[in-house]
């Protein structure tokens, strides 16, 4: 399946600086047309697409619209632009290459769910986006498309940014409130769900960058034409973020139902003529899949059935050079450093997890470290409180499946570490 | 009872409002818990009381979730009982629990074995914090179970000298910067003495004599009195040691106090003993 350019179209050819530039390519018709046909066509054409949520929960965008719209009093509309999942740098081409798109999805989502307070939480090392969107904003207001009276409406919406400061869990909703008013960046309890008390206990609309950038391509082009890509279940377009040992990592939006070797295609294949060995699909909170799912179409009813997720779009792509217990014990560091320790399966669980896999990696594994690699992962993901320590054992537990083998010191674990496609399954 | 909800199979009637643990436990049932307190909002962190409730992708806290009309709760299921003992496992195996009865309790419960994660493990490494006259910190035994927090700030107390600082396994109770608690905002009502599940936190004279071997709770009888500081009125239970009194603690069902008390109530009670500069 070829590549398209809808999320993308005017990424790199319009100037991210200029709102007429915007314009020019069809910036801003999305809002004119929401302002023509009011909030109730939009809520029903945004359900009738099947957008889902592209943060990683892949919760239906239409449903949480229309949650915080029947909601009673003050409502707040958040674009979560904390992107933090290793690999994955979708939004920041979004909010760089094309901020207007967000400021302007972000007003749609004001009107219609009538709320006057929107907020981007972008994260901290992303200084060109929050500069981008910041400057986007400023024009936005001076031409009336933002502020006490949104393009004619009446409404009032403002955005404000906020810039996180480095922890990958204020990427979790209920942490980034909690950031945003000074607190400590935990997850608060679920439920109640941010529709009903999110930020600063108001009902509040939260979505992914790239979710938001969705609903101005279905407010132009109806739920239909939404739809003309993608499969039933996983409508649009995806944005996957190809890095590692291809000859072309980037930044590719393609339908969904996309296989991955057809995505690894488009990034050119497996550099050097190597052969691929695995690919962790969703970034560190996913997945290793190995050769033998080439063939896998790229969905999110795809990927459950073999414990994949689409997740946050990353595909790191291991050739088979690649040592993947050094890649399993960076990821299991990652999730022990970014912990915020509030639950003890998740507190405990990465800490004990990253010992065993430190064990595994340079090849001192005990016989029982596999029984307990299960055992800890299964309490992390059936009890944490948040996404974080659900899927903090995806990829250790999935590496452990491609590598039945490898933990136990009497095979070595380095000739594990590096071992060949052929021997996989 | 205006909601019905089904847990392993039962039937069992609930009030509007109620958490699953509140049913569970009104119907003679249970679940193991460590954060939950009834005087404090549940913060459902330590996660061993978690149960199946249909149609949810992960496992529910008991303590926090709330009843609904037709819930189907399961509480005995391999997967919950993996959990369970697992969590409690996790915990065992980095904290000194030798305080911390309700802890080894459920450990046994669940056969847990803390040592099969390895003797070289991290541990919770604090040293003692003995920096007042009335109570020690050792966090080499804490949980991380908030109650403290929550007693010291919205949920009892309205002081908040304490907070968590840090992350993930590094993370430890803090009165700010690691001040001594002279230094900080505490103003040694001891109401997170008092919810401590471990003994992290403890009267100055329980631990002086724990460490010199005269801490005997079989020897320990409670008279049950009424603070002479102020017209409040709050209910103490003195616990009497060889006609001593070695700890002042208030019900947790108190109407009044709520298991709450201040300093003086707390601490002040050295005068009655027949030698009141010792402590």
């Amino acid at each position: 399946m070829p590549e398209v350019r809808r999320l993308l179209a005017r990424a790199g050819v319009a100037d991210p600086e200029s709102l007429e530039a915007y314009r020019s390519l069809g910036g801003y018709a999305a809002l004119a047309r929401v302002a023509e046909r009011g909030p109730a066509w939009v809520l029903s054409e945004l359900e009738a697409s099947g957008l889902l949520g592209r943060g990683g929960a892949a919760f239906p965008a239409g449903r949480k619209w229309r949650a915080v719209a029947e909601a009673a009093g003050r409502r707040r509309v958040v674009c979560n632009a904390d992107e933090s999942e290793p690999g994955t740098f979708k939004d920041r081409v979004l909010m760089e290459q094309d901020p207007f798109a967000v400021v302007e999805a972000m007003t749609i989502a004001g009107l219609t769910v009538a709320a006057e307070d929107g907020l981007v939480y972008v994260r901290g090392e992303y200084r060109l986006a929050a500069a981008r969107l910041r400057r986007a904003i400023d024009q936005a207001e001076r031409a009336g498309l933002l502020g006490a009276d949104v393009a004619g409406t009446g409404r009032a919406f403002w955005i404000r940014v906020v810039r996180g400061a480095g922890a990958y869990i204020c990427g979790e909703e209920t942490a980034l409130f909690n950031s945003v008013e000074g607190r400590r960046g935990e997850p608060r309890n679920k439920p109640p769900f941010p529709t009903q008390a999110g930020l600063f206990g108001d009902p509040t609309l939260v979505n992914n960058v790239e979710t938001l950038c969705n609903v101005p391509i279905v407010v132009l082009e109806g739920a239909s034409g939404f739809r003309r890509y993608g499969t039933d279940r996983s409508t649009g377009t995806k944005l996957f973020c190809v890095s590692g040992h291809v000859e072309r990592p980037g930044l590719y939006e393609v339908p969904f139902g996309t296989t991955l070797g057809e995505l690894l295609a488009l990034a050119g294949g497996v550099w050097r003529g190597r052969r691929l060995q695995a690919v962790l699909c969703g970034g560190a909170a996913g997945t290793f899949l190995g050769p033998d799912r080439l063939d896998l179409p790229l969905t999110f009813e795809g990927l459950q059935p073999v414990g994949g997720t689409v997740g946050s779009g990353a595909v790191i792509v291991l050739d088979e050079t690649a040592s993947l217990w050094d890649i399993v014990l960076r990821v299991a560091r990652f999730f022990q450093e970014e912990s915020c320790g509030q639950c003890v399966p998740c507190r405990v669980g990465t800490q004990r997890q990253l010992e065993i896999v430190t064990r595994l990696a340079s090849g001192r594994a005990r016989p029982e470290d596999p029984q307990l690699l299960a055992d800890i992962g299964a309490a992390m993901t059936d009890a944490s409180i948040c996404g974080l320590g659900q899927t903090a054992a995806g990829a250790v537990l999935s590496a452990l499946a491609l590598r039945p083998g490898a933990p136990s010191s009497s095979n070595g674990g380095a000739s594990a570490a590096h071992g060949r496609p052929g021997e996989v399954v | 009872m205006s909601i019905v909800i089904e847990v392993d199979g039962r039937t069992l009637g609930a009030d509007e409002g109620m958490t699953i643990l509140q049913a569970l436990r009104r119907a003679g049932m249970d679940a193991p818990t460590l954060c939950y307190h009834p005087n404090l909002t549940p913060v459902n962190v330590c996660r061993a009381c978690v149960v199946e409730v249909e149609g949810s992708r992960a496992l529910v806290p008991s303590c926090s979730r709330r009843v609904e009309p037709g819930m189907r709760v399961r509480t005995d299921t391999e997967r919950v009982r993996r959990a369970r003992k697992v969590v409690l496992e996790m915990l065992a195996s980095s904290v000194d629990t030798s305080t911390a009865p309700e802890l080894a309790a459920h450990l046994a419960a669940y056969h847990g074995d803390p040592a099969r994660f390895g003797s070289d493990v991290a541990r919770v490494l604090e040293p003692l914090r003995d920096d007042n006259d009335l109570y020690v910190r050792d966090y080499a035994k804490c949980i991380l179970c908030y109650k403290c927090v929550e007693a010291c700030g919205e949920d009892a107390q309205h002081t908040f000298a304490l907070t968590v600082a840090g992350r993930g396994f590094a993370a430890r109770i803090d009165t700010g910067a690691d001040a001594p608690l002279l230094e900080s905002r505490c103003v040694f009502c001891g109401n997170c003495v008092a919810v401590c599940p471990t003994g992290a936190l403890m009267p100055l004279i329980e631990h002086r004599m724990r460490q010199a071997g005269e801490w005997d709770e079989s020897r320990q009888h409670v008279a049950e009195t009424i603070c002479p500081y102020c017209g409040v009125g709050c209910a103490l239970e003195l616990h009497v040691q060889g006609n001593r009194i070695v700890k002042v603690t208030s019900p947790a069902d108190h109407d009044i106090t709520r298991g709450n008390l201040c300093v003086k109530g707390r601490f002040g009670f050295t005068y009655v003993n027949p030698d009141p500069g010792g402590r």
